[in-house]
């Protein structure tokens, strides 16, 4: 596969959030505002990238029963990696992200991408194929934080843009954008908007529902 | 060999474990000074915002350390309330409250702060000009409604009058319960008074705002909407921490001048 299409594909066409549906837990606690939401897109770039670029080198050498161990091992290694780079270079901003750097051992993404294309592939296709699911989980979680912040604070990242009425301003703040849900919803219509342009990832019905049949009296 | 023969699978497990503990455990290694660098500067920008010494500091160009030079730790017994040996430097608040030996149960009456022990000894933050007392900042901690909230509350010189509040750690909900993060929340609270006539502990955070007819205006301060836990919390930590298993005689003495 080519550069371009391993990195670009998961962006806009098979995004890890908007299609594959991963990592939604995460997209729903961390982006409340934008500055914190950058740090947690690039570790999350760094830890997918990397971690399908270790699982990929030692591939051919990892016994499939304990293959889902080695994965966990890389990845975990490497989240205590940033989180500990963190701690030490951005300390405010650690302090907010809290334990959602540290969950980003369990971020399907990481894993599914692991999984499904690092055991099968070369290392450097497995890095960029890695960046790219970082770039598509990156992309719409920073299209959700612009959202959640601008509405729900009015500021982005941190700059007041629309003054607040409980300042003095004229903009009453939708608090619950602040609150976990609002993301949820947001991802929703974000889905419902992509599958409206690319019909094809519509999924077809798992079983047809049966009409609506009238119940008999009992007796 | 085969991949998946036992002896592979338990070459793979253990080189795999050695190679990792040893980029973990290096990584550990060689960040621990600057990560406890950085927990220390926070807790001293923390103490400085609570005396409201931060803004005019950072605003005259002063770095952290050079602030926190006109600010001096001492150890006080909380329940003599006279200042105590001992080097602060050392003295690990956190793990007293922890330890049978350090600190002493609360009976239910007593916790108000539902914080199940208290430590016998507390760390506070004195600021003085010359030899005159100006500010005294006391670390303060309480239950919240998911959290333990941790942060400070200053007191002017004549050590009733509130000068600041911070908290520096904390989970309440954002947008919600960690409002108490809130500038303008937390301006609220310069100006108050801790104490009634009788010694008492004055100080509330009511539901709602503050209306013209609230009685003692000058000792309460509005809730946040949305938290009632929370702000239910704070008002029970100031409450413990001002009253006379807190600070209150440490206070008291410091006003007669009898530490």
């Amino acid at each position: 596969m080519k550069t371009k299409e391993l990195l670009f594909k998961p962006v806009f066409e098979n995004n890890p959030i908007a299609l594959q549906i991963l990592g939604i837990c995460s997209a729903l606690a961390v982006t409340s505002s934008l500055r914190v939401t950058i740090v947690m897109c690039i570790a999350v770039i760094l830890v997918t990238a990397f971690s399908n670029f270790f699982v990929s080198i030692v591939r051919n050498h990892v016994p499939s029963s304990i293959r889902i161990i080695v994965q966990m091992t890389i990845i975990a290694s490497l989240v205590i990696l940033v989180d500990q780079v963190l701690k030490a270079v951005a300390y405010d901003t650690s302090k907010q992200l809290s334990v959602f750097v540290g969950l980003i051992i369990t971020n399907c993404i990481v894993m599914g991408r692991a999984e499904a294309f690092a055991m099968k592939n070369p290392p450097i296709p497995s890095l960029l194929d890695g960046i790219g699911n970082g770039l598509g989980y990156s992309f719409l979680l920073l299209i959700l934080a612009f959202v959640r912040e601008l509405f729900g604070s009015g500021k982005l990242f941190g700059i007041e843009i629309l003054p607040l009425a409980t300042e003095g301003g004229w903009y009453v703040s939708n608090g619950m954008l602040l609150l976990p849900p609002s993301a949820f919803f947001l991802i929703g219509l974000f889905i419902w908007a992509v599958r409206s342009f690319h019909k094809e990832q519509v999924e077809d019905n798992e079983f047809v529902i049966a009409p609506n049949t009238q119940g008999k009296e009992a007796h | 060999m085969s991949n998946e023969s036992i002896q592979k699978t338990f070459t793979v497990a253990f080189l795999l474990c050695i190679v990792c503990s040893v980029v973990v455990s290096t990584a550990a290694v060689m960040l621990k000074p600057s990560q406890v660098a950085n927990k220390a500067k926070d807790f001293k920008i923390n103490v400085l915002k609570a005396g409201g010494l931060y803004d005019k500091g950072i605003g005259s160009g002063k770095s952290i350390e050079e602030m926190f030079e006109q600010v001096s730790i001492k150890l006080v017994d909380l329940d003599s309330g006279q200042f105590t040996d001992g080097d602060p430097a050392v003295y690990d608040q956190r793990k007293a409250s922890k330890d049978p030996n350090q600190s002493e149960v609360l009976s239910k009456d007593e916790d108000l702060a539902k914080i199940s022990r208290r430590e016998n000894i507390s760390k506070v933050y004195i600021v003085n000009e010359g030899d005159e007392l100006k500010k005294v900042i006391l670390p303060i901690k309480g239950y919240g409604l998911w959290s333990t909230l941790y942060g400070f509350i200053s007191l002017e010189s004549d050590l009733n009058t509130v000068s600041g509040l911070t908290f520096y750690e904390h989970a309440e909900t954002p947008g919600l319960g960690g409002e108490i993060d809130n500038p303008s929340w937390k301006a609220l609270w310069p100006g108050k008074q801790v104490y009634a006539d009788d010694g008492s502990v004055a100080l509330t955070v009511i539901k709602g705002k503050l209306s013209p007819s609230t009685p003692n205006p000058e000792s309460k301060i509005d809730g946040l909407s949305g938290a009632t836990l929370t702000t239910k919390g704070v008002d029970n930590l100031v409450k413990f921490w001002m009253g006379s298993m807190g600070y209150a005689k440490f206070l008291e003495n410091l006003k007669a001048g009898e530490v």
